[in-house]
């Protein structure tokens, strides 16, 4: 028995940026999810939808909760990452400063996202997307 | 059992019209109409009083205790929240206030601005002295605290771990009442003239603690005509231990802030904002925020529902009443030393589960998955026709049994034309009709069919 969702985030949409973020959390209590896992799971799911919105020219985010475990995999079209060790350090950020008005672009997502989830893979390259899977172990 | 789940908020079902107001208003998503009438599910209620604020039809109350309750007593001593000191057009200052109390037949009186200032002085010796979860929430709102157990539960070791203002004022006020008085603390009656309807609740099923300290609370609407009366007929001097401006505050939002003297912290009210902090919150957007103090009400406790005044007016006059207060900064007496101490939650604050799901994870999930189908075939207006708030929140109750997919009154509308055609071809199909009929019957189908393609 699974759930299983997939939703889309459009490039650039800031007054939606955190709607996939809240559904997902929504489940998660329903089900009861422990809150700490709850937590994490919200941390990485909101720090990747933003990404989706500001970086990326948008994409998906599929999330799939089992009574083992939890899987969160985002996907995008591009641009792609062209250093990806340096986007995983603390600080780093390429956000415009109109972003980074609104709150966001402190360089904290990808290393945040890796923190807190259990395991966590990332490819990107450029020209063509990134694909990051992220499971949490409930 | 039933104590678990004591409200202070209930329906007058004579008044109540069945309308949707308070049904999309609820923050925890704790009304369903059924039968035209409002019913609370009691398990959810946080007791934030909305329903009480939105309702025209004045359904919504809240249980409080009368007056005369205060003669269980030998003694009792009224404990005022700030907010009383803003309720009166044309009364500047607390004194005349606190003086009418002692008319309505109270022996004593201690202000809860007062507690509040011992309970600031000690939050902020636990903000210094302990590395806590951040942000650190206030537990001062008794709403709030309840928000938190029911819809934010992973938040839970954030909050403060002191007993409120209230409950502070009626633990030191008998307590030295007895002392000063020689008498037994048994004899002695705390009674909290509230703004507030959740602290009514928080009174009868208490909050961090394994009884409430306050013996009863009364409605600031219900003995403000009898104040306003004792208060024409002149007072003599005061002679008792007084708040200063730094406590009174506590009644405007940020007030507490203010007092516990944090830089890095924010105070919203309204119950709306307070849940967007909250989710700010669990996703770790707040990142460098030390306290967080969230009132369920607009213009916090000035805008309580048991309230007589308007909350904007309430607070310009309150503003004018700090400005009469001769105490303008706190004067610290031993109290202030022990209240570390002795002013701690004896009792943790545990989740409220009612929003989840029972069974074991297999059946939780299978059950959502239920639910999500069924809100994907619900038309998702959200209108509440239906008696439930949302299109989703009709999906969990027709889940858990509580409705049936024909509360939803356009799957109704579709079932009625199904079924309306259906008579018609009968109709059509029996060899009794006169050739008149049938012509009419054809044209009946096909208006339905053309109602139909319109309704798609």
């Amino acid at each position: 028995m699974m759930i299983k969702e997939s939703y889309t985030v459009v490039q650039g949409d800031m007054t939606a940026a955190g709607d996939v973020s809240a559904k997902i959390k929504r489940q998660m209590k329903r089900l009861g999810i422990p809150t700490t896992i709850m937590r994490r799971v919200s941390v990485c799911t909101y720090e990747a939808e933003i990404n989706l919105v500001i970086h990326a020219y948008g994409g998906t985010i599929d999330f799939e909760i089992t009574a083992e475990n939890i899987l969160v995999r985002v996907r995008d079209n591009g641009p792609g990452i062209p250093d990806l060790d340096k986007a995983m350090t603390e600080g780093f950020s390429t956000a415009s400063n109109e972003v980074r008005n609104m709150g966001f672009g402190a360089g904290m997502g990808l290393p945040n996202m890796k923190r807190n989830a259990d395991e966590f893979t990332i490819t990107s390259e450029v020209g063509v997307g990134t694909d990051i899977s992220m499971k949490f172990n409930i | 059992m039933s104590e678990t789940y004591y409200h202070s908020v209930w329906l007058d079902k004579q008044k109540c019209k069945g309308c949707t107001t308070c049904l999309k208003r609820c923050p925890t998503e704790a009304i369903r109409i059924r039968n035209n009438r409002a019913s609370i599910l009691h398990d959810r209620c946080i007791d934030c009083g909305e329903c009480i604020k939105v309702c025209d039809s004045h359904a919504k109350t809240a249980l409080t205790d009368p007056l005369d309750s205060i003669k269980r007593f030998k003694y009792a001593i009224a404990l005022p929240a700030p907010t009383l000191y803003a309720q009166f057009q044309g009364v500047h200052k607390p004194e005349p206030i606190i003086a009418s109390l002692f008319r309505l037949g109270f022996d004593d009186v201690f202000e809860v601005a007062r507690a509040a200032e011992i309970v600031s002085h000690a939050i902020a010796q636990a903000i210094e002295k302990e590395d806590r979860e951040r942000p650190i929430i206030s537990s001062a709102c008794p709403a709030i605290v309840r928000l938190i157990q029911v819809n934010f539960p992973s938040l839970l070791d954030n909050v403060m771990d002191f007993i409120s203002p209230m409950e502070a004022a009626a633990k030191i006020a008998k307590e030295e009442f007895a002392k000063k008085h020689g008498v037994d603390i048994a004899d002695v009656g705390a009674f909290f003239i509230s703004p507030c309807a959740a602290k009514m609740t928080a009174v009868k099923v208490p909050i961090g603690l394994e009884k409430s300290y306050v013996d009863g609370v009364i409605a600031i609407k219900d003995v403000y005509t009898a104040m306003r009366a004792f208060m024409k007929e002149g007072f003599d001097p005061l002679e008792i231990d007084r708040a200063s401006v730094v406590g009174i505050k506590w009644a405007v939002p940020g007030g507490e802030v203010k007092a516990v003297g944090i830089k890095s912290s924010l105070c919203v009210d309204g119950i709306e904002n307070v849940m967007n902090v909250l989710e700010g919150i669990e996703n770790a957007r707040f990142r460098d925020l030390t306290y967080f103090e969230g009132l369920a009400c607009v213009n916090g406790c000035l805008g309580g529902p048991l309230t007589v005044e308007n909350s904007f007016v309430a607070k310009n006059r309150l503003r004018s009443v700090m400005n009469h207060t001769e105490q303008k900064t706190v004067e610290k007496r031993e109290v202030f030393d022990s209240a570390y101490d002795t002013l701690r939650m004896t009792r943790e604050l545990e989740p409220n589960n009612s929003l989840q799901m029972g069974g074991t994870m297999k059946e939780r999930l299978a059950r959502i998955e239920r639910i999500d189908r069924m809100t994907e075939s619900l038309p998702g207006f959200d209108c509440g026709s239906c008696g439930s708030p949302t299109c989703r929140a009709l999906a969990e109750d027709i889940e858990n049994g509580f409705a049936t997919e024909l509360n939803c009154v356009f799957r109704l509308n579709d079932r009625i034309n199904a079924l309306a055609a259906e008579m018609v071809s009968l109709g059509a199909s029996t060899r009794f009709n006169t050739l008149q009929d049938t012509a009419r019957l054809k044209e009946m189908q096909e208006e339905l069919s053309k109602d139909d393609d319109e309704a798609v």
